[in-house]
């Protein structure tokens, strides 16, 4: 093989081959949200199983940890009892957790939060899934962080853990006050 | 006997593309489709349904997806252009909610590859043409038959030629 074929295939294929193998280095199923870094979109969403309505708007300078879940939902129930532990450790400290229920009836959610035991903070309910689809909600669950500022922090696709959400709220109580 | 001839002959005229009339329990329902209806359906085709693999919410059946159409037809009829629309789903679900990406940055590379690579194969084609037709030609024509006559081969020529 003579070296000006052997160049011509070097300048063809070595740039084809980097491009497929940065593809392989790609999870196509993980798709970034914009939303982080982004203010939050707002909602006002009736309580389930309560009075009135919740206002996002109304709780700046909070922490809100807004849950996205369901009762069909097999990966909601590892999560829910660190969500609910961790409600309740956060109490009085300037966070708020919500669950968002996605695509379910409140009978259905009712239900599965007897089931399990109980859950230590209120949940919303998003008929027409008008939140879920501001929120860019792929599935569930899904967990939203929003500082004080009303800014989302992180977005947590699939279940998240209580060490996961102390990592993410501890550094915005300890950073509460500043500018 | 004569219904059965009847239907038959009804059958017959509705396999054969017959008039409304042959079969009139099956009026067609005609549906006025209104401007925003067409635009709905134009953007739910050019949008990613979140929850499926590789469809448009158009033609999604999910319940999401006619949540989604519903949002669109909603923005549509509150006087939102319908890129002021698809900016919305981008805002939310990124880039990524656009069935075609924006030519834009690394995307470029999606539209601008095909081309590179057709015009390569033109010319690569060219070029390989260009060389085989080179050797055609030469084998056709060997430089003997070109040049002089060869005085060795003199002395066949009549042989040859009767």
């Amino acid at each position: 093989m003579n070296w000006r074929r052997s160049m011509l295939g070097l300048v063809v294929g070595l740039p084809l081959v980097a491009l497929l193998g940065f593809g392989l280095t790609r999870d196509p199923a993980r798709i970034p949200s914009p939303l982080p870094g982004k203010p939050a979109p707002d909602f006002s969403l009736p309580v389930m199983d309560g009075e009135g309505q919740v206002t996002l708007a109304a709780l700046r300078g909070q922490v809100v940890v807004l849950n996205f879940w369901a009762s069909w939902c097999l990966e909601c129930r590892y999560e829910h009892r660190d969500l609910s532990r961790s409600a309740e450790a956060y109490e009085g400290k300037g966070v708020h957790f919500f669950g968002v229920l996605y695509n379910d009836t409140a009978e259905n959610g009712r239900r599965w939060i007897e089931e399990m035991g109980g859950q230590s903070y209120p949940t919303l309910l998003d008929g027409g899934s008008r939140v879920a689809i501001n929120y860019g909600l792929y599935g569930v669950p899904e967990t939203f962080i929003i500082d004080q500022t009303g800014t989302v922090v992180h977005k947590q696709i699939g279940p998240i853990t209580a060490d996961r959400l102390a990592e993410m709220i501890d550094p915005l109580l300890a950073g509460e006050g500043r500018p | 006997m004569m219904p059965g001839l009847a239907s038959a002959l009804a059958l017959a005229a509705v396999l054969q593309g017959g008039t409304p009339a042959a079969a009139p329990q099956r009026t067609p329902v005609i549906v006025e489709e209104t401007k925003i209806d067409i635009q709905v359906r134009e953007i739910a085709s050019e949008l990613r349904c979140p929850v499926c693999q590789g469809l448009s919410l158009q033609d999604s059946p999910s319940e999401l997806a006619q949540e989604m159409r519903d949002v669109i037809r909603t923005q549509l009829e509150e006087g939102k252009t319908p890129d002021e629309v698809k900016a919305y789903f981008v805002a939310s679900y990124g880039e990524w909610i656009l069935l075609e990406p924006t030519a834009k940055g690394f995307n470029l590379a999606v539209y601008l590859l095909p081309v590179i690579v057709v015009i390569g194969g033109v010319v690569l084609l060219f070029v390989v043409a260009r060389r085989w037709l080179g050797q055609t030609a030469a084998a056709a024509n060997p430089p003997d038959a070109l040049g002089e006559p060869d005085p060795d081969l003199a002395p066949w020529e009549d042989v040859s030629a009767r």
